[in-house]
């Protein structure tokens, strides 16, 4: 690995392979807090994107979607241990064959659990495209 | 019969070691070693994650609970599988954009880093360590069932001696690698045990769950008995053990180091995202399936007949033989010591590297590395020490020791101590370091004493429930929560932007670099 980035740097950061809690630079420049320590970038960027009206619009958009998604498979989820252990006999009822009903709700809560990942994931995506439209407009 | 077992078991241990001699050319660098260069695709890391985490309990020990309890033994399974939402929605993202080789790298961004870390890595290595040594002694167990004529003691020995041997010579790599060849072989294992149980019932669901029904075996008076398998209560009888289980599985998943550094090793967030759907794919299909070689296992065999061929554990080899003679007997305990063996590896290379990377060079050199590569030389000999006293603690404690409440301690301090310093960091401004310290010591003290004080411990317990989740979860949310309203740190307020920035976008998060 060292002999390869010797030869072709992609950046000015040594890579002696000492810890740095920053990441090396890219070829698009640095990252914005190594450019404020190395003295050009004000040591206000961060905040500025954090100020910036699309990055509160992105952090929102984000609470919305995660803090419901997680109460409500929070509440499926114990809702089963809950019923099974304290409304046995309503969970024994038998809905096809000998298939009961705690047997169903248990196996619903893998689908439950898939749906949820697939809804997660294309809602992420737009999230992505948000970040990544607002990495571009300040590492310029 | 046993040699059968042993060779298919010596062909996974010769592939697992080819691939670990040519993980070792490439394991140079800290980021080779302990994040392999942070460029294993989307569904190498699913399948690895899947590798890391179903363990020989979710193999063997929920096969066995389902075949003597029933519909019990389920519910672990379904806890096991819904806990992925939480480290997809909340976690595996903003780790990733944030973080670098450790969990506590999240938390030491804006805190004060050596207090923050000195405590990160104590319960990485408590949680890691308990739960490795839960392993080996199953392992051990296991092994004596397994192959007539391997000691306890050598059977230790030998899956000490491998994953140390994978850790300090192959990595991340090495360890990523030895997951998802575990993984697929537990897959495919389980997929063919299943299509051979509903073989037996003509494929039909109907006669399948109309035999699980009516499972005879004999009762504690020694008279038969026949119960309904898919009746809940068999096991658990207060209705508090099974919610308290739940919570420590649900929240404690997302507070696991093992799981949680499998993030770093992926180019970017996007990428950990695909991770834990190709992972959600695979654990829950397992866990489905153990529907049918868990209640098949009862109803073919029933508790009786498995009683007298090794117990619980034995379960899910018993139904193999029983369906497809010593060979796919030999191949299903095969696939139970590579479930341990990738288990216990990463283990031992989270432990390693929250060493290395939070104690040695972050808590005790001030982050700086005094000589090029000894981040890596020191996780290398930390994975050899960890390993040792691995072993010898396993040999010590013997193969009668309680492996449950090992596992239970291990979910439950990631659960109460982890998570809720995970989630303040990410998500709280207001959060500072003496909350952190405070959530941490709250949530591990009072794990490890609820234990020490439950049944699994005491003949009169002090606290009632098996598992602590119930009362240490929002114990360490509390210590966490009040030690950071009742100090202010305006540096950690400061920094909370950029961490939010970074979290939220990736921007500055590490990259993947060449090999």
């Amino acid at each position: 690995m060292a002999s390869d980035d010797r030869k072709f740097p992609r950046g000015p950061t040594p890579q002696d392979d000492a810890p740095k809690d920053v990441a090396p630079l890219s070829p698009m420049g640095s990252p914005l807090h190594e450019r404020s320590a190395a003295g050009g970038v004000d040591v206000s960027t961060w905040e500025r994107i954090a100020g910036a009206d699309e990055f509160k619009a992105l952090l929102k958009a984000k609470r919305r979607f995660i803090i419901p998604a997680t109460i409500f498979f929070i509440l499926y989820y114990f809702a089963l241990p809950y019923l099974v252990g304290y409304h046995t006999a309503f969970m024994q009822r038998k809905v096809w064959g000998e298939m009961n009903l705690a047997y169903l709700f248990a196996l619903s809560q893998f689908f439950m659990a898939w749906v949820l990942a697939a809804i997660y994931v294309a809602v992420a995506a737009g999230w992505d495209r948000r970040a990544a439209g607002l990495i571009k407009r300040f590492e310029r | 019969m046993g040699n059968t077992a042993l060779w298919m078991f010596l062909g996974f241990v010769a592939m697992t070691l080819v691939i670990t001699y040519f993980s070792a050319k490439k394991s140079t660098g800290s980021s080779a070693y302990f994040a392999a260069n942070r460029r294993i695709t989307g569904w190498q890391n699913g399948l690895a994650v899947a590798g890391d985490y179903m363990s020989a309990a979710s193999f063997l020990g929920i096969a066995g609970m389902i075949a003597f309890n029933g519909y019990d033994g389920f519910m672990y399974s379904v806890g096991f599988l819904v806990a992925y939402l939480t480290v997809l929605i909340i976690v595996a993202e903003p780790l990733r954009n944030a973080g670098k080789y450790t969990m506590a790298d999240v938390l030491a961004y804006r805190l004060k880093p050596r207090p923050v870390r000195a405590m990160a890595s104590l319960s990485t290595l408590t949680v890691s360590i308990f739960y490795m040594i839960a392993q080996m002694v199953g392992a051990g167990t296991l092994v004596r069932q397994l192959l007539p004529g391997v000691s306890y003691e050598m059977a230790v020995i030998g899956v000490g001696v491998l994953m140390v041997v994978y850790v300090v010579f192959g990595g991340m790599l090495a360890t990523t690698w030895v997951q998802i060849i575990k993984a697929v072989l537990l897959m495919s294992g389980s997929f063919f045990l299943s299509i051979l149980v509903m073989s037996k019932f003509n494929f039909s669901l109907g006669n399948f769950f109309q035999a699980v029904s009516a499972v005879t075996f004999t009762g504690a008076d020694g008279v038969p008995v026949t119960r309904n398998f898919l009746t809940p209560g068999l096991l658990f009888k207060n209705p508090l053990d099974q919610i308290s289980l739940g919570l420590a599985l649900v929240f404690g998943t997302a507070g696991l180091p093992h799981i949680l550094i499998r993030f770093y090793t992926v180019p970017d967030a996007k990428t950990a995202r695909t991770s834990v759907v190709w992972a959600m794919i695979l654990i829950g299909l397992f866990y489905i399936m153990t529907t049918f070689f868990g209640f098949g296992a009862a109803s073919l065999l029933g508790p009786d007949h498995l009683k007298l061929h090794g117990g619980t554990n034995m379960a899910a080899p018993e139904l193999a033989r029983f369906l497809g003679g010593e060979v796919f007997f030999a191949f299903i305990s095969a696939v139970a010591f590579a479930t341990i063996l990738a288990v216990v590896a990463g283990l031992t290379i989270s432990a390693s590297t929250s060493f290395a990377h939070d104690f040695f060079t972050n808590v005790i050199h001030h982050g700086k590395e005094h000589r090029p590569g000894e981040e890596v030389r020191v996780a290398r000999i930390t994975a050899f020490v960890v390993g040792a006293a691995a072993i010898v603690i396993a040999i010590v404690l013997g193969p009668a020791v309680n492996v449950a409440f090992l596992v239970g301690l291990a979910f439950a301090v990631a659960a109460s101590a982890n998570l809720p310093v995970i989630v303040f960091s990410l998500f709280w401004k207001r959060f500072n370091t003496t909350g952190a310290v405070c959530g941490l010591a709250v949530g591990l003290l009072s794990s490890i004493v609820l234990i020490l004080i439950s049944p699994d411990f005491m003949k009169q317990p002090l606290f009632p429930l098996k598992n602590p989740g119930i009362v240490s979860i929002p114990l360490g949310f509390l210590g966490a929560f009040l030690g950071a309203l009742f100090t202010r740190e305006p540096e950690a307020e400061a920094k909370y932007a950029e961490l939010s920035v970074r979290a939220n976008t990736g921007l500055g998060a590490e990259k993947a670099t060449a090999e």
